[in-house]
């Protein structure tokens, strides 16, 4: 399969970037738009344009995790982040914040932990269908 | 309490994320699988004896109150069904072990079934109506890929039509949904049942009860809309059928028990004759397309429909004592009939096939499992004293009471006819001489020791429906605590909104 120059080359800069990006999406998301549905998305994009111009084995190897283990942490993330309220007694998925805000990240809470649980999962769900797929050829 | 009541989600989950997580590692996940299902076993009996003890318990949950947030409710029909689910947890997930291929466990069979023993605990627990539809699409997502898992070609023609009907339900269910929302403005189910009590529209009220009754009348399967699902559940394996068949449409009975003690109140004489009406033709029609099957689990399909016609009779009676009928009797159907299942699951490990006419002989050799088809055959067709004598007992009753006398013949003669077909299934499976070996169907002549891992949750399963028949006296009582909960909507509404119920005290006053 012949790969397009541009792109090929575009990509090892975009690559970068764009997981950057979808991390500042995800930090952003709390209050305005953006959050982990979409941020996951972003870095989704970024590797699946990634596999577009290599093959598959690179691909996975600059990944370097299953995209089945990201589905696992990510909701294991998410549902470990509901669950901590219940330590304190408090109902199930009742969010606790820190009260300092930290330097980049802004206010950290279990809400904003749920949302890297979610940024996990898309892109574990998006990967492993882009692998599929292109493993079926 | 709080723990408690999130937790029949939580166990599934965590259970699920952890095989999910070890994909490849076969043995690690049977064994996770058997714990977590254990582990749901237990809470829920915990959660039923709380309740039992302290009345309805409710959560809000993030803390955000009703009607803005989701609320969970754990009232005693939710409880029981919490309980019968963490039974067939554990007994099919014990049973998968033994009776699963290795290609459907790697494709995911384990992490799918908690998945979906997540979603019909959701479905039991959520007090918010909105929230029931989540659920409703967590369990039929993961069923959906359970009935088609293996790719075998009836499989994916019986997967269509479950798809398709289940997508045509939750499209008429979304919509009363909308609709319901549009005329009152909230979807906690607390806050309906208030609202829709003190309606002033009841033309619209009974139009969105009927809605309601097509949408989950589709997934409990009742006459007229039951013909997806003799179509579908013979295909899938074994153990995935015996899931199906105990507890995915009893969902649907469940959520019917709900809206119409909770919700749709506003005129039991009209509603809840069509519910009776509906209730004596789906038991009628099940039984006699039973009667005309040469199939064992298409025979234990029909049956499922005429079953869910005895549940709708109780709900439809709208007494006490018919309630309760209806709770005791999808507890007893739910474990009787994943137990036949289940033994048609060892019958297609012997000989391979489930056509009747090819098979025969099985008493002579395997008498054990004879026996272990007997008591749920018998105690479906409701001989004492096993737990289906007791379930019929107490839903005739209810009808005589109540004067309603067609239904109650109806019940009997379906009763009879169900023994017919159990003796025609006993007649030709075990009884008749073994037919000539058809070399198209791989037979295996193994001891029921080696078959333990199938007969061990059988046993148990069937140990269960005798101790119900004859120690029936806690059953009874709890589902008739179950029922006076049920017909007395303020409790429900007391332990989600309790401020709601001062302003009905003070309008009556």
């Amino acid at each position: 399969m012949q790969f397009s120059v541009i792109l090929s080359t575009a990509i090892r800069y975009m690559l970068p970037l764009m997981l950057i990006f979808s991390v500042f999406i995800l930090l952003r998301g709390h209050n305005e738009p953006g959050g982990g549905f979409i941020g996951g998305l972003v870095a989704a994009a970024a590797f699946a344009l990634y596999s577009f111009t290599s093959n598959l084995d690179e691909v996975r190897r600059a990944l370097r995790v299953e995209p089945r283990t990201l589905i696992g942490s990510g909701l294991l993330v998410a549902v470990s982040s509901a669950s901590l309220s219940l330590f304190f007694g408090l109902p199930f998925m009742t969010g606790l914040w820190y009260d300092e805000p930290l330097p980049v990240i802004g206010k950290v809470g279990t809400p904003f932990i749920f949302d890297v649980g979610v940024y996990l999962v898309v892109i574990g769900v998006t990967l492993l269908i882009v692998f599929s797929l292109t493993e079926e050829e | 309490m709080n723990v408690l009541l999130v937790s029949p989600l939580i166990i599934p989950f965590i259970t699920g994320i952890i095989l999910i997580l070890m994909w490849k590692n076969r043995p690690a996940q049977r064994a996770i699988s058997i714990v977590g299902s254990a582990a749901l076993f237990i809470v829920s009996i915990i959660l039923l004896l709380t309740v039992w003890e302290e009345g309805i318990q409710a959560v809000q949950i993030g803390g955000w109150p009703a009607p803005y947030g989701i609320t969970l409710v754990a009232d005693l029909l939710s409880a029981i069904m919490i309980v019968l689910a963490g039974l067939m947890a554990i007994s099919v997930a014990f049973y998968s072990l033994a009776s699963m291929d290795s290609e459907r466990e790697a494709f995911g069979y384990h992490p799918l079934f908690h998945i979906l023993m997540m979603g019909i605990c959701g479905s039991f627990l959520t007090g918010d109506l909105f929230n029931l539809y989540v659920w409703f699409e967590v369990m039929l997502i993961s069923s959906f890929v359970l009935v088609a898992l293996g790719g075998e070609r009836a499989q994916l023609e019986g997967g269509i039509k479950y798809v398709t009907l289940n997508l045509i339900s939750s499209a008429i269910f979304l919509a009363a949904v909308g609709l319901i929302y549009g005329l009152v403005g909230t979807l906690n189910m607390a806050d309906l049942s208030v609202q829709l009590r003190e309606s002033d529209q009841p033309g619209i009220v009974l139009t969105l009860a009927m809605l309601f009754l097509i949408a989950f009348g589709l997934k409990a399967a009742v006459f007229p809309l039951y013909f997806w699902l003799p179509a579908s559940y013979h295909t899938p394996p074994v153990a995935v059928s015996a899931i199906f068949s105990g507890l995915l449409t009893k969902v649907g009975v469940y959520t019917l028990i709900r809206v119409f003690t909770l919700l749709f109140i506003i005129d039991p004489a009209y509603t809840h004759t069509i519910l009776l009406v509906i209730a004596g033709f789906t038991m009628l029609s099940g039984v006699l397309g039973a009667a005309a099957q040469n199939e064992f689990r298409r025979i234990l399909s029909f049956h499922i429909v005429s079953q869910i016609g005895y549940m709708v009779m109780g709900l439809a009676l709208y007494t006490p004592l018919a309630i309760a009928g209806a709770v005791f009797y999808i507890t007893h159907h739910i474990v009787v009939k994943t137990n036949l299942f289940l033994v048609s699951g060892v019958v297609h490990r012997l000989r391979g096939t489930y056509q009747l006419k090819k098979l025969g002989g099985i008493y002579q050799l395997y008498p054990l499992l004879g026996v272990l088809f007997l008591i749920p055959a018998f105690s479906l067709a409701g001989i004492p004293p096993l737990s289906g004598f007791w379930a019929k007992f107490v839903l005739i009753r209810a009808g005589l009471e109540t004067n309603q006398y067609i239904i109650v013949v109806v019940a009997l003669i379906v009763s009879l006819l169900t023994i017919f077909s159990m003796t025609k299934i006993w007649a030709e499976v075990f009884w008749k001489a073994e037919p000539e070996p058809d070399p198209a169907y791989p037979r295996e002549d193994l001891s029921l020791g080696a078959l333990a891992g199938y007969v061990l949750p059988i046993a148990a399963l069937a140990a269960v429906t005798i101790v119900i028949g004859l120690f029936s006296e806690p059953f009874v009582r709890l589902a008739i605590d179950a029922a006076e909960q049920l017909l007395d909507p303020n409790q429900y509404i007391h332990a989600v909104r309790p401020e709601l119920l001062e302003g009905i005290v003070q309008a009556q006053n």
